[in-house]
């Protein structure tokens, strides 16, 4: 098997590792998997870590593992920072699946600072208000809304200011 | 806890010495406040704030991890054991930020002051968005990525201070007289927390970041905004009345604190948890 044929079988094999905490959403489609490097005696995944205190990383980084060596290849896991994960890289199926999970999606990109409307995933009234930018997981905030009555949870957008990156070539 | 690339990037810091001091100095400042502000669980003025501020503590809490798992890649020891198990006096965070909340202790008594907590935890916010804006341009790639990262949370942390800042400082009443009371106090021990501490030059001179006296001073305009906002005067020059952090002096609440957070751990260090 050539290498890139290899590389989609595991990025297919990755989709099965799930958010530990919004299991309907893989690692693939949050935009958390950077990169997959071939070596010749282990499978290098390069991930984008989401929110820096997430206590679900760890769990993810085994989950990772786990998934490739049932493949029958050794793996191994690395944390990157550049680039910084966004919420714009989350995929489009990812966004669906959120929806029907009862997390509005953050705003699809391009996305500006202080313009964050969200329309309720029951209802998709935009008739919505932030009740606290804060919620039950780092990623997450509370909304309520005023159409249907429900209250409702926000993936929280993480978006990068203008920067210079120097790359890792530097 | 995660694994960070790049060690070899390291020969590039030609004074590794100043890029150890400045880490510590991140860490534990993040790492002491985030304790600070995990007492204030279940105890804070209502349940939605509850939430707020224990999310903002573990962002705070995972940012002194990145910064003490960096450590360890430049061959500090584990990140665990750096965190738990240094004593006090080679403790580098500012002292503001290890005074207690207030009388009494989370389990006993807890007579904690919110509007400490608020000022503490904004001009904190504030500063520290500044200081990682200047990291972004470190000549220390890894760090120059951390910063970038982890700007992108602070964003919310200013946010949320703010409004309570803003708030309580214009409701007049006693809830005036205890921000005042509480900026009095918190901008008495701000210069500890500027500080660069003994070798500060010579972090500059290895282009970790910009002069001291350039960042004191973008750092006062900003607050300078702030404190007109809420039309409270300009208080002057910020004071360091309990000792220099950054030089290793600090307050009995800081060993006390550093007992509680390594309860557990000491019960058995060696534990996987």
């Amino acid at each position: 098997m050539d290498v890139e044929r290899k590389k989609t079988k595991i990025f297919e094999r990755l989709q099965t590792v799930k958010d530990p905490e919004i299991p309907v959403i893989s690692v693939v489609e949050l935009g958390m998997i950077e990169d997959i490097v071939m070596h010749d005696d282990c499978i290098l995944i390069k991930v984008l870590p989401t929110f820096l205190g997430c206590p679900a990383i760890d769990m993810i980084k085994d989950n990772l593992i786990q998934a490739v060596e049932a493949m029958g290849d050794r793996a191994e896991v690395e944390f990157i920072y550049a680039p910084p994960w966004t919420s714009d890289r989350i995929t489009k199926e990812g966004r669906e699946k959120l929806k029907k999970f009862g997390i509005a999606p953050p705003p699809a990109p391009p996305f500006r600072q202080g313009q964050w409307t969200v329309a309720c995933p029951y209802c998709e009234s935009l008739h919505t208000v932030l009740e606290n930018v804060f919620g039950p997981a780092a990623c997450r905030s509370m909304l309520y809304c005023k159409a249907c009555k429900n209250p409702f949870e926000a993936m929280k957008p993480i978006f990068q200011k203008e920067r210079e990156y120097h790359s890792c070539s530097k | 806890m995660t694994s960070k690339s790049s060690p070899e990037k390291v020969q590039l810091i030609e004074d590794k010495q100043a890029l150890i001091e400045l880490l510590y100095q991140l860490a534990d400042d993040d790492f002491v406040l985030a304790f600070r502000g995990s007492e204030w669980l279940g105890l804070a003025p209502h349940i939605e704030e509850d939430i707020a501020f224990s999310s903002i503590n573990q962002d705070t809490m995972g940012h002194a991890v990145l910064y003490y798992e960096l450590l360890e890649t430049l061959g500090e020891g584990k990140a665990n054991v750096i965190a738990h198990e240094r004593p006090a006096s080679e403790r580098r965070n500012a002292v503001l930020l290890e005074l207690a909340n207030g009388t009494g202790t989370y389990l006993e008594e807890p007579r904690f002051d919110w509007a400490f907590a608020v000022v503490r935890h904004y001009f904190y916010s504030v500063y520290k968005q500044e200081k990682l804006h200047v990291l972004e341009k470190s000549s220390f790639e890894p760090l120059a990525q951390l910063a970038a990262n982890i700007q992108v949370e602070l964003h919310y942390h200013v946010m949320h201070w703010k409004v309570w800042f803003q708030q309580l400082c214009l409701s007049g009443g006693e809830a005036r007289k205890r921000m005042e009371a509480a900026i009095k106090q918190v901008w008495g021990e701000f210069a500890g927390v500027l500080s660069f501490g003994p070798i500060g030059d010579r972090m500059v001179k290895s282009q970790l970041l910009e002069a001291e006296s350039a960042f004191h001073t973008r750092f006062i305009v900003e607050m300078k905004k702030i404190f007109s906002k809420v039309n409270v005067p300009y208080p002057g020059d910020p004071q360091m009345n309990s000792g220099d952090g950054r030089k290793g002096e600090h307050t009995g609440d800081l060993k006390a604190a550093l007992a509680t957070l390594s309860e557990v751990y000491d019960l058995d260090p060696h534990t996987v948890w």
